[in-house]
């Protein structure tokens, strides 16, 4: 950790691993956006990685990961890992991992989608490919393009 | 009982290859029913409900006529604009409301995905006429149908297709459907309207390579069918360059001269002046026999999903 700017945290979770530039997605994810945050947040952007050679890292304390946010950041980062920090200790980490179907954490980037209207449904996604991830709406059978964008 | 029975019809990649064989092999059997030289009362007391919130006049009929062909009873909504759906009713309330009222839903909708969502809630087959720019299996199914009664086969066609490759709505699972069984494939279009490359990489991943063309009288010699469809003015910015551009892929005689005697030209219609009205008079054109392909094999889908194709031992 010496290469890390920031000090080891206590009690939170450590977004290990996000693809390079990513960071701030991931903290509009977590819902990092501002007056809203009670605990410190700890972001590293483009910093090295034996894995893959950049990478970017957000830390927050005092906070543990709702599952539809890991599967959010599955999306936009699929080799991120979390690790969830107890006492100064990794109680436990793992790698985030798309589910075969995606539902109701994105929207359909077609305007002209059934499910971009007021009907009573869940966006539905079919994973085609976990890395890079390709989903395909269910409902109107187009690929989603640029992911990030539609995150709910 | 089918299988087949209180299945959904949603999109032409929902069927098997098996599936199209039986519905095609059901549809030639339709055939006398379908021009009236036998009747059936094999759909009795059955009824359709036909919602259509686009315009349609080929699907619409000829939906209706199957069903009254087989000795069945239609209910519609003749103008949507004057309806429920008007006053902002969900699509998925319409749904559950005329499921009530009948035995299958056809449906025809301006959104992509609004027949998945039908189907998603509703308990009777739903069969989807068209929704937005995506899918129309049932116009799949009468082109491969017309295919397979004029060739005989479809298995080693050549199958060409010409016009707005890129947003024309039943080019893409046409090209499926083909590979699926097996044709060979040229597409030829203009650059900016070509077949998409996913549908390409679809085709491929089915073990067909097509070739991609932009000259339409290369293709020609080699084609068993010629699959024409529309290009749309609104497409092209510059009214000029759309004249030019249609201009060059229109179907006439003189460029029928290199073509095999056997050749047949398919349209899905309406056509404004891709092809020219004297090929209608040549041996070679087959686009209203193709639009009255459409009342036999929405015969048989309708007995498919109801499950009475054995009522009357076709």
């Amino acid at each position: 950790m010496k290469d890390f700017r920031v000090t080891p945290i206590r009690n939170g979770t450590v977004i290990d691993h996000i693809d390079c530039g990513m960071a701030l997605k991931v903290l509009r994810i977590i819902g990092v956006t501002g007056e809203n945050v009670r605990s410190t947040v700890s972001v590293l952007m483009h910093v090295p990685s034996k894995k893959a050679g950049w990478k970017d890292v957000v830390k927050v304390e005092d906070r543990e990961l709702d599952p539809r946010e890991v599967d959010k950041i599955s999306l936009i980062s699929p080799r991120a890992t979390i690790n969830i920090i107890r006492d100064f200790n990794v109680a436990e980490k793992y790698r985030v991992k798309l589910p075969e179907v995606v539902r109701g954490i994105v929207r359909c980037g077609n305007p002209n989608c059934i499910t971009n209207l007021a009907e009573p449904v869940e966006s539905e996604f079919i994973v085609e490919s976990q890395n890079p991830s390709v989903l395909r709406c269910i409902y109107c059978d187009r690929i989603l393009e640029d992911i990030s964008e539609h995150i709910i | 009982m089918s299988d087949f029975k209180g299945s959904d019809v949603v999109s032409i990649r929902d069927l098997s290859k098996g599936r199209i064989e039986q519905v095609l092999a059901l549809s030639e059997k339709m055939i006398p029913y379908a021009r009236g030289e036998k009747s059936t009362k094999a759909l009795d007391g059955r009824i359709l409900a036909n919602l259509f919130f686009e315009p349609s006049t080929r699907t619409r009929l000829s939906f209706e006529s199957a069903m009254v062909r087989l000795g069945g009873r239609v209910i519609d909504v003749a103008y949507p604009a004057m309806t429920s759906v008007a006053k902002g009713e969900t699509l998925a309330d319409t749904i559950r409301m005329v499921e009530s009222y009948s035995d299958v839903i056809v449906l025809r909708h301006p959104h992509e995905g609004a027949a998945r969502l039908a189907a998603h809630f509703s308990t009777k087959p739903v069969i989807n006429a068209g929704d937005g720019a995506g899918q129309h299996p049932t116009q799949t199914l009468l082109d491969l149908f017309t295919i397979r009664r004029e060739k005989g086969k479809i298995e080693g066609m050549h199958i060409v297709m010409v016009g707005d490759l890129k947003y024309g709505r039943t080019a893409h699972s046409l090209a499926e459907a083909l590979s699926l069984l097996g044709a060979e494939l040229t597409f030829v279009a203009p650059q900016n309207l070509q077949m998409p490359r996913e549908t390409v990489k679809e085709v491929e991943r089915l073990g067909i390579k097509p070739k991609l063309a932009s000259k339409i009288d290369d293709a020609i010699p080699q084609a068993d069918v010629l699959y024409v469809t529309r290009i749309q003015r609104e497409r092209f910015p510059d009214p000029s360059e759309y004249l030019k551009v249609a201009g060059s892929y229109r179907i006439d005689k003189n460029l029928l001269r290199e073509a095999k005697k056997d050749l047949i030209v398919m349209h899905p219609l309406p056509r404004i002046d891709e092809i020219a009205p004297e090929v209608d008079n040549t041996p070679h054109a087959r686009y209203f026999q193709q639009a009255f392909n459409g009342v036999p094999v929405r015969m048989a889908i309708l007995l498919l999903v109801l499950g009475a194709e054995a009522n009357e031992g076709f």
